[in-house]
C-alpha cells in the first residue's frame, strides 16, 4: 500500500470513528437536542470546506464566494423536492435532488470559469465575490409557483404570478422556500462527506490532480510541460463548485424555511469557510474537515461564556494559526512527536 | 533535413526590435550553443521557439512541421521541451510527481477512471511509476524520489528540471543557462549530465550559456547573438576565434 493510500484511509477512518462515537452518544442519550441540531450543519460545513480546499489549496485559486454555489445547490434541490414531494418516494427523490443540486452548482462553476480562469491573478476572487452576492440577491427577487396549468414565474412579486386559487407558491422571493422535506440526517451528511473526500483525495492522486497541482506551483512550467492549464483549472473549479452544491442540498433539506440570507450565503459565510480551510491547512484535506468541525462547534460550545464567547473564539483562531503555520512550532512539533515515535520504537525492540 | 529550421524570425516590443532576422539550422543529434552578451535576445529566441511570444515575421519548422504561432502546449506536444533560466519546478510536489506531470501526455486514462481509481488506473499508474523511476535513475535522483522538489539542493533541482523536460519525450531540448549560479564542480557535473542525456536519449540540444568553459567544452556549433541579430554562426572553434565575436562578447 502506498503512503498516499494509507493517508487517505486514515482520513476516512477518522470520519467513520467520529460518526460511530456520535451515534453511540445519541443512542445512550448523552447528547442534548441542541447538540443534535448541530450535527448536520457540521457535516455540510465540512463538505464545503473540502470543496473550497480543492479550489484554494490544490488549484491555488482564491474563491471567496463559495457559499454562492452552496446557495444554488440549496435552492435548485429544494425547488425540485417541493415540486415532487407528493409524487415521488423519499429515497429516489432525495437522490435526484442531490444530482440536481450538484449539477446546477457545477454548471454555474463551469460558466463562471470560462471567462475568469483564462486570466492569471486574483480575478477569480473578485468574480466569485460578486457572484456570491448576485446569486443571493437574484434569488431574493425570484417568484415561482405551480398550479394546474403548470409553472408560473415572476421577478416582481407573488401577485404577479397570476396563479389559480389552488396554486402553490414554491419560491416566494425573499421569504424563500418553506416546508422543504427534512431528509438530511447526520448519517446522510457523513455519507456525502465521505463521497466528497473520496472524490477529492482520489483526484489528487491521479494524473489530473498532479496536473492541477503543477499549475498551482508554476503555471509557466506546467504549460511548457504540455499541461492544458485552462482546461485543468476549469475541471478543478467545476468539481469544487459541484461539491459545494452537494453541501447546499444537505443544507436545504435540513431547514424549515430556506431564505437566501446573508447569514448563510453572504460574504461573511464564505470567509468563514475560507477560515476553516486556512486554519486546517491549505491543501490539507483532512485538516479542513477537522477544522470545519471544531470551528463550527466551538462558538456553540462556548455559549456558557456568554459575552466572552467571541473573544475566546478569536483567541482559539490565533492559537490554531500559530500551531499550524509557525515554522518554529512546526519544528518543535516534529521534534516532540519524533521523540515519541523513537520511544515507541525502542519499546517494541525491547 | 534539419530537425529545427528557423528562418527570418523577428519580433518587436514597441519600437525595440528584440530579435531581428534570426535563423538557425540544427541537425538531429547536434549540441548547439546560443551565446551573446546580456540583453542580446537569447531568451527571447527561446520564448519564440516555445510559443510564449508569437513572432512578427518568420517561420519555425520542427522536423518539417510548421510550428510557428502554435501555443506553448501544442509546441511541447510537437516535441520541444525546455528548462528555465530561473528554475521552475513544481516545488510543493515530490520529485517523482514532477516527472510524472511530464509523463502525463504519454500515459493516459480518463478523468473518471482517475477519480474512481478504477479501470486502467492501476495499470497505467504502475507503468508511469516505473518509467518515472527509470528516468530518475538516469539522473541519479531515484534516491530522493519522495523528497519535495523545493528541498533539493540547487544542482539536483537543475537535474530534475531536465528530467521533467525529458519525460515529455521531446525531439529537441532547450536549456536556458543551465549552469547559472553553479560553482565549477557543479558545472562539471552538469556537463556530464548533458553528455549523458545525449548518449542515453540520442537527444538534440540547444542551450544558452555564459560559462565559456562549458560552451567550448561541449557545444559543437555556436550562434552568437548581439542586439537581436546573428553576429556569427558555425563550428565552435571558428566562432570563438572570430574577431567580431571577441570584440562584442568575449573581450580581448
Amino acid at each position: 500500500m502506498s503512503k498516499q493510500t494509507k493517508q487517505n484511509l486514515i482520513t476516512y477512518g477518522i470520519v467513520i470513528v467520529a460518526y460511530i462515537i456520535v451515534e453511540i452518544l445519541i443512542l445512550t442519550g448523552n447528547l442534548s437536542s441542541h447538540m443534535k441540531g448541530l450535527l448536520v450543519p457540521m457535516t455540510y460545513y465540512a463538505v464545503i470546506a473540502v470543496a473550497l480546499n480543492l479550489c484554494v489549496g490544490i488549484l491555488g485559486e482564491l474563491s471567496i464566494g463559495h457559499c454562492g454555489f452552496m446557495c444554488l445547490g440549496a435552492f435548485s434541490s429544494a425547488f425540485f423536492s417541493k415540486l415532487t414531494e407528493n409524487s415521488l418516494p423519499t429515497v429516489p427523490r432525495f437522490i435526484i435532488a442531490f444530482i440536481i443540486g450538484i449539477a446546477v452548482a457545477g454548471l454555474f462553476g463551469f460558466l463562471i470559469g470560462i471567462p475568469v480562469l483564462r486570466l492569471k491573478g486574483d480575478y477569480l476572487a473578485i468574480v466569485t465575490l460578486a457572484f456570491g452576492e448576485i446569486i443571493k440577491n437574484v434569488i431574493n427577487a425570484f417568484y415561482v409557483g405551480v398550479d394546474s396549468k403548470g409553472l408560473h414565474f415572476s421577478m416582481k412579486s407573488s401577485m404577479e404570478l397570476g396563479m389559480e386559487k389552488d396554486g402553490n407558491i414554491i419560491i416566494n422571493g425573499a421569504m424563500g422556500i418553506t416546508g422543504t422535506p427534512h431528509n438530511s440526517s447526520f448519517t446522510v451528511g457523513v455519507i456525502v462527506l465521505l463521497i466528497s473526500l473520496f472524490v477529492v483525495q482520489n483526484l489528487i492522486n491521479s494524473r489530473d490532480g498532479r496536473a492541477i497541482m503543477a499549475i498551482r506551483d508554476n503555471y509557466i512550467a506546467a504549460e511548457a510541460t504540455g499541461i492544458n492549464v485552462t482546461g485543468y483549472k476549469m475541471m478543478a473549479f467545476t468539481i469544487s463548485a459541484a461539491i459545494a452544491g452537494a453541501a447546499g442540498v444537505l443544507f436545504s433539506h435540513n431547514i424549515t424555511t430556506l431564505t437566501a440570507s446573508s447569514q448563510y450565503f453572504g460574504y461573511n459565510a464564505s470567509i468563514m469557510i475560507l477560515v476553516y480551510v486556512v486554519l486546517g491547512g491549505i491543501g490539507n484535506i483532512r485538516g479542513s474537515v477537522i477544522a470545519a468541525c471544531i470551528l463550527y462547534l466551538l462558538p456553540e460550545l462556548l455559549r456558557g461564556f456568554s459575552n466572552y464567547r467571541m473573544l475566546i473564539y478569536s483567541i482559539v483562531l490565533i492559537v490554531m494559526m500559530i500551531v499550524n503555520w509557525s515554522p518554529k512550532v512546526i519544528e518543535w512539533r516534529k521534534r516532540t512527536f519524533g521523540r515519541l515515535n523513537l520511544k515507541r520504537g525502542a519499546k517494541e525492540v525491547a | 533535413m534539419a530537425l529545427l529550421d528557423v528562418n527570418n524570425l523577428s519580433i518587436s516590443f514597441g519600437g525595440l526590435r528584440a530579435v531581428d532576422n534570426f535563423k538557425i539550422n540544427i541537425e538531429k543529434g547536434e549540441l548547439y550553443g546560443l551565446i551573446g552578451p546580456n540583453g542580446a535576445g537569447k531568451t527571447t529566441v527561446f520564448n519564440l521557439l516555445t510559443g510564449v511570444y508569437k513572432p512578427n515575421e518568420g517561420i519555425i519548422r520542427l522536423d518539417g512541421e510548421d510550428i510557428t504561432r502554435k501555443s506553448t502546449i501544442e509546441i511541447n506536444h510537437a516535441g520541444i521541451a525546455r528548462t528555465f533560466q530561473n528554475i521552475r519546478l513544481f516545488k510543493n510536489m515530490p520529485v517523482i510527481d514532477n516527472v510524472k506531470v511530464g509523463l502525463s501526455e504519454r500515459f493516459k486514462y480518463s478523468s473518471l477512471e482517475g477519480i474512481l481509481h478504477m479501470g486502467s488506473y492501476r495499470r497505467v499508474e504502475k507503468e508511469m511509476n516505473e518509467e518515472a523511476m527509470r528516468l530518475l535513475k538516469v539522473f541519479d535522483l531515484d534516491g530522493e524520489c519522495e523528497t519535495l522538489a523545493a528541498n533539493l539542493p540547487y544542482g539536483k533541482q537543475r537535474k530534475l528540471e531536465i528530467a521533467r523536460a525529458m519525460a515529455t519525450n521531446p525531439k529537441l531540448l532547450l536549456l536556458d543557462e543551465p549552469a547559472a549560479g553553479m560553482n565549477p564542480n557543479e558545472t562539471g557535473e552538469l556537463m556530464d549530465t548533458i553528455a549523458l542525456v545525449r548518449k542515453e536519449f540520442d537527444m538534440t540540444i540547444l542551450l544558452i550559456e555564459h560559462d565559456m568553459k562549458l560552451v567550448s567544452g561541449i557545444c559543437e556549433k555556436l550562434t552568437v547573438l548581439n542586439f537581436g541579430r546573428v553576429l556569427c554562426q558555425g563550428e565552435t572553434k571558428e566562432v570563438l576565434a572570430n574577431p567580431e565575436v571577441i570584440t562584442a562578447y568575449l573581450g580581448e
